[in-house]
């Protein structure tokens, strides 16, 4: 029976073009099938029924279902860097030459070894992650790797995904999500009205049921219809119509994201497009139109391939022409299922029998069904479906109890019904309410401009999807653009069905074998359910996260209500006040790539070089990360290394001269005949004084009195000033600056802009500093007429300049800004001219080490939970104005003498480099727990001490100067005897920068 | 995904805007003369409802104004925004015009 789709009706089948075959491999086997096809009908139509392994037993499983939620029939897709495991095989479009294989066996479908966790299932029962791994403890980790070799799923390509990946934003009036008879109708009426209209539908084409289902509209097949609707839809220039695409998550707002396979219908995507594009959508009115997932039934092994829901049954004999089975049962609560025996017997197959757990059924549908001869069992159940590998039999057995029948049959078709697909109007935060009739959970009020219609609401008669869809098209329209128009509404002969019996788990048989599954991608049975019970889990919540009960990729879209049917039951509870779990985005699985777009590698997010990035990059800079920003950490010659590298150019700028690029630096233009007053109150220490023509180093602190920021504010001008910033917190200064002016302040007249971006900047260090700078700089420098803190605007070779007097080196160092556009030219000429002069360009690395041997604070001192005090810079405080943060600087716990406070650290033996971040400790022979008295800030060596050195913030500081301490770095194992020093480990009067 | 009004840009996405605490704070009116209860009160203490705040947030990606925001904590409505010097409670009842 397998190969040569022997399984494929002569005629049915709307959905494929048999005049294009396809071939295609699945575990290695060729198979063919036709153009329209997914997977799963293409396997079903050559008899293929074993598709894969369950996740927990090994067991045996086929195709359940024919959409979305398919949780069975998962597979490995494609090869090499395109392999995408756990794929649902009843959405994969057939293309030619597709492999696909079997996923979770070992070693092959047919022979799984691990299936004999089947024998040992009941020590794997619910929670037995919790009991069985627990003990020893600690051996967790030891397990887990068995465990999760065992339970896996597909195996990723372990490979970088060649596809490209898209976004696209898009505003509508109206978003329809579903294109099946009632989002296809709310589409119409809302197109009429002149709507911008978006539809959206998961499968590959629209019309939903009305392609599985036979029906007439108007007389004609639904299908006509159909065709006419979608072409009039498609033709409208006010209609975004996208099919293969998933409405995934529904946000705050109408905002709706969906993603649009694209290209997953190809072997290798086209090149000019991408192979998934996620659709952003923020829509004034949404639909949900996402139709009903028919529920099973949990009876005895209802997991047998060959076991499917009812609808999918026939809906692969209607849309792919595929006869599933010959000899067919069909097991149902309610009158819908009956639509497949008719079909199955209209299309030349057998219905053995019809079980329905009702007692005396009499719809219009079960009534045409008996006066085609088929027998129905009512007021029985199937008790147990046999077979291994494939379904042979099934047991029928009246509920009351008594014999079991067996019945011969290779397809059973189950039916518990239709619950509402509600996971979209669920995400919002949205409550459902249960309806009696048919017996599921319909959505309630929306939260959103929302509604939902046609099965999503509840409403499964066709002709309620066509009128209901339409009226929520034409109000929508109405809603988001005024006016209306009537719409006439198709019209569709209705079948009287009564209503379903409210159960979704039977009894075992007689035999009393089997498992009854209700989760059947996580194998979750009615007896996990109940041992949850037993061991006193009520919540619905607590059941799913202890039995993994909808946990799985699926999501529970077809174990939910059962779960919940059988909590209700073990409670003695309506199953409305049991409750329901909580669904979230997304709908189905949505690949990491499509959610990553175009924003992966270099595009992951912006770079910003300065003006002079080129320069470093062709003089070999080594680069480092700053944020955004990337920065030269260090140049090597030839072999150096980053400590050779930074010690070479710390000798030559402390030697001679050296040029370092400083353009991150936050700059912010200050104006206004306020500033003055502003910045004295932004900055911690006096600025009302500065006098035009000089700089001063300020300190800000944050309102509760910890520091903020430091930097270098100048006066350029009567009302003007340039303040910089350090370079991570350029962003958030500027804010608060914003945010003083325009909610604290508003009565200042000032005016503040970035002006980061404007100016290139580099720093002239070095004794010779004034020799590099004096010929290209147009104003004089001499120490008389630019001492020390100086700042003064000028021309740099002709272009516009800013010059400031001031070092963090602490050496004689000049600061120039440039305009942008003559950076680079500008730093050439600087780095030329320093190096006939035996300097050099110094990097992040050597910055570093030259503001530890001084001394400065930066980042990792300024670390939020630090005072001016503790950093040494308490006597900056003013005392004669208010400032930001000053209210709090004199709160007890800040003036503990305890405090951890900056100090320098040596190495006793003048050689072990110190780790940055090691703990500061009394004794390193103490067994743990010691009190930590600090740690390590930052760590160099100091060329010219010729020993490595370290910054601390150390508890009472300097209190403690010349105590030996242990700094232990228990990560790594390594300890070092250090002893307490000043930090100011050079020059700390401070002559070589004033000159 | 909210959609802020700016007084000045109209609506835009939540993006572009950054969020910045309380608003139903004020910096002291005369910083030499507030109490230490005051500056507590005001650097430290913050409510935490579950409903209608008024909230900080700067179009940052825009055109800088810090605006308030009235916003609902627990269904995510937003209501009313103003500029920093016009009046704006959490008890505001003037509708929604976001």
């Amino acid at each position: 029976m397998i190969g040569d789709q022997l399984r494929r009706h002569p005629t049915l089948g709307g959905a494929l073009d048999r005049s294009k075959a396809l071939r295609f491999s699945f575990d290695g086997q060729r198979y063919s099938g036709f153009q329209g096809d997914t997977l799963a009908s293409a396997l079903l139509a050559n008899g293929v029924t074993l598709l894969g392994r369950s996740f927990k037993y090994h067991r045996p499983r086929g195709v359940m279902s024919i959409g979305s939620e398919e949780s069975n029939a998962l597979a490995e897709l494609r090869t090499g860097a395109r392999r995408e495991p756990n794929t649902r095989m009843t959405q994969i479009e057939l293309f030619q030459g597709l492999e696909a294989q079997s996923q979770n066996r070992w070693p092959s479908l047919n022979l799984d070894l691990l299936s004999i966790n089947g024998l040992v299932a009941p020590f794997l029962a619910a929670g037995f992650y919790y009991k069985t791994f627990m003990r020893p403890r600690g051996f967790w980790e030891k397990y887990e790797y068995f465990i999760r070799r065992a339970a896996g799923l597909g195996r990723a390509s372990g490979e970088a995904d060649p596809d490209r990946y898209e976004r696209i934003h898009r505003h509508c009036d109206i978003l329809v999500t579903g294109a099946g008879a009632a989002g296809l109708a709310a589409a119409k009426s809302a197109m009429q009205a002149g709507a911008r209209v978006a539809i959206l539908d998961e499968r590959e084409a629209p019309g939903g049921w009305l392609r599985f289902d036979r029906n007439l509209i108007e007389g004609a097949p639904a299908t006509v219809w159909l065709d006419e609707t979608v072409a009039a839809l498609r033709a409208a220039d006010n209609v975004t119509f996208l099919t293969r695409t998933t409405a995934f998550g529904y946000y705050d707002h109408n905002l709706i994201t969906a993603v649009e396979r694209v290209q997953d219908h190809r072997a290798v995507p086209d090149p000019h497009k991408p192979r998934q594009r996620i659709w952003t959508f923020r829509a004034k009115q949404v639909i949900l139109a996402t139709g009903a997932v028919e529920q099973p039934l949990a009876f005895a092994d209802n997991d047998r391939p060959g076991v499917m829901l009812a609808g999918a049954l026939r809906g692969y004999l209607n849309a792919y022409g595929v006869m599933a089975g010959h000899k067919a049962v069909i097991f149902s609560n309610n009158d819908h299922a009956y639509r497949t025996a008719l079909d199955l017997i209209d299309a030349g197959g057998a219905i053995e029998a019809v079980v329905d757990v009702r007692p005396s059924p009499a719809g219009d549908l079960v009534r045409a069904v008996r006066d085609r001869g088929v027998r129905v069992y009512t007021d029985s159940i199937v008790s147990h479906a046999k077979g291994g590998h494939a379904l042979q039999a099934c047991d029928v057995t009246p509920r009351g109890g008594g014999r079991p029948e067996t019945i011969e049959c290779d397809a059973l078709g189950m039916s518990g019904g239709w619950n509402p697909a509600v996971h979209l109007h669920s995400q919002t935060g949205a409550k459902l309410d249960w309806r009696d009739d048919p017996g599921c959970f319909v959505p309630a009020t929306a939260k959103w401009p929302c509604v939902s219609v046609g099965a999503a609401n509840g409403d499964f008669q066709l002709a309620d999807c066509l009128a209901n869809g339409s009226e929520a098209g034409a109000q929508a329209a109405k809603a988001s653009m005024g006016g209306t128009t009537a719409t006439a509404v198709p019209g569709v002969r209705a079948f009287r069905e009564e209503r379903p019996h409210p159960i979704w788990e039977v009894p075992l048989g007689p035999d009393r074998r089997g498992k009854r599954f209700v989760d059947f991608q996580n194998d979750v049975t009615v007896e996990d359910v109940e041992l949850a019970h037993r061991e006193g889990f009520v919540s619905v919540e607590h059941l799913k996260r202890y039995t993994t009960m909808g946990m799985a990729t699926d999501q529970g879209k077809t174990s939910n209500i059962a779960g919940l049917a059988i909590m209700a039951r073990l409670r003695d509870k309506p199953i409305p006040e049991v409750g329901t779990t909580t669904f979230r985005p997304p709908f189905t699985p949505v690949s990491i790539g499509a959610i990553a777009g175009q924003e992966r590698g270099q595009h992951f997010q912006p770079l910003r070089r300065t003006s002079m990035d080129d320069w470093h990059a062709e003089n070999g800079a080594v680069f480092q990360n700053v944020g955004l920003w990337r920065r030269p950490h260090y140049y090597p010659h030839a072999q150096e290394d980053v400590d050779d590298a930074s010690r070479r150019e710390v000798t030559a700028t402390r030697g001679a001269v050296g040029v370092c690029d400083v353009t991150t630096l936050g700059k912010i233009d200050v104006q206004g005949p306020d500033a003055a007053e502003f910045l004295n109150r932004i900055y911690a220490n006096g600025f009302a004084k500065l006098p035009v023509g000089k700089a001063r180093y300020g300190l800000m602190l944050r309102e509760d009195g910890m520091v903020f920021d430091d930097g270098v504010t100048s006066r350029l001008g009567e009302t003007r000033y340039l303040m910089t910033t350090t370079t991570g917190n350029a962003g958030p200064v500027m804010a608060k600056l914003e945010f003083y002016l325009q909610t604290v302040w508003p009565e200042l007249r000032v005016r503040i802009t970035s002006v980061t971006e404007q100016w290139a900047g580099f720093s002239v260090a070095g004794p010779k500093a004034r020799e590099v700078l004096q010929d290209v700089i147009d104003i004089d420098i001499s120490d008389g007429a630019f001492p020390f803190m100086a700042a003064a605007e000028c021309r740099f070779a002709g272009a516009p300049a800013r010059l400031f007097r001031i070092s963090f080196s602490g050496e004689r160092a000049y600061e120039v800004n440039v305009a942008a556009d003559h950076g680079a030219e500008a730093w050439a000429l600087t780095v030329a001219k320093a190096q006939a002069l035996g300097g050099s360009v110094y990097g992040l690395e050597s910055l570093g080490t030259m503001r530890i041997e001084k001394g400065h604070v930066a980042g990792t001192e300024i670390n939020g939970q630090t005072t001016a005090d503790d950093l040494g810079l308490g006597g900056m405080l003013s005392s004669k104005k208010e400032f930001i943060g000053k209210a709090m600087t004199g709160r007890p716990a800040y003036l503990a003498p305890d405090r951890q406070k900056l100090v320098g650290l040596r190495p006793v033996d003048g050689a072990t480099w110190i780790k940055a971040g090691a703990q500061l400790i009394e004794d390193g022979a103490a067994a743990p727990p010691v009190q930590m008295l600090g740690h390590v800030t930052a760590v160099a060596f100091s060329p010219e001490l010729n020993t490595p050195i370290a910054l601390a913030l150390l508890s009472g500081g300097m209190a403690r100067a010349g105590a030996a301490l242990e700094a232990a770095y228990p990560l790594t194992g390594e300890s070092v005897r250090v002893r307490v020093v000043s930090p100011h480990f050079l020059d700390p009067e401070g002559t070589r920068m004033h000159g | 995904m909210f959609i802020i009004k700016c007084p000045y840009c109209g609506e835009r996405d939540v993006t572009e805007f950054s969020y910045g605490g309380d608003a139903t704070r004020a910096y002291p009116q005369d910083p030499a003369q507030a109490t230490p209860e005051d500056w507590h009160a005001y650097v430290y203490e913050r409510d935490n409802p579950r409903g209608w705040h008024v909230e900080w947030w700067q179009h940052s990606q825009g055109c800088r104004q810090w605006l308030k925001l009235r916003r609902n904590t627990l269904t995510h409505e937003l209501g009313r925004t103003a500029l920093p010097h016009e009046p704006l409670s959490p008890d505001d009842d003037e509708g929604s015009d976001a």
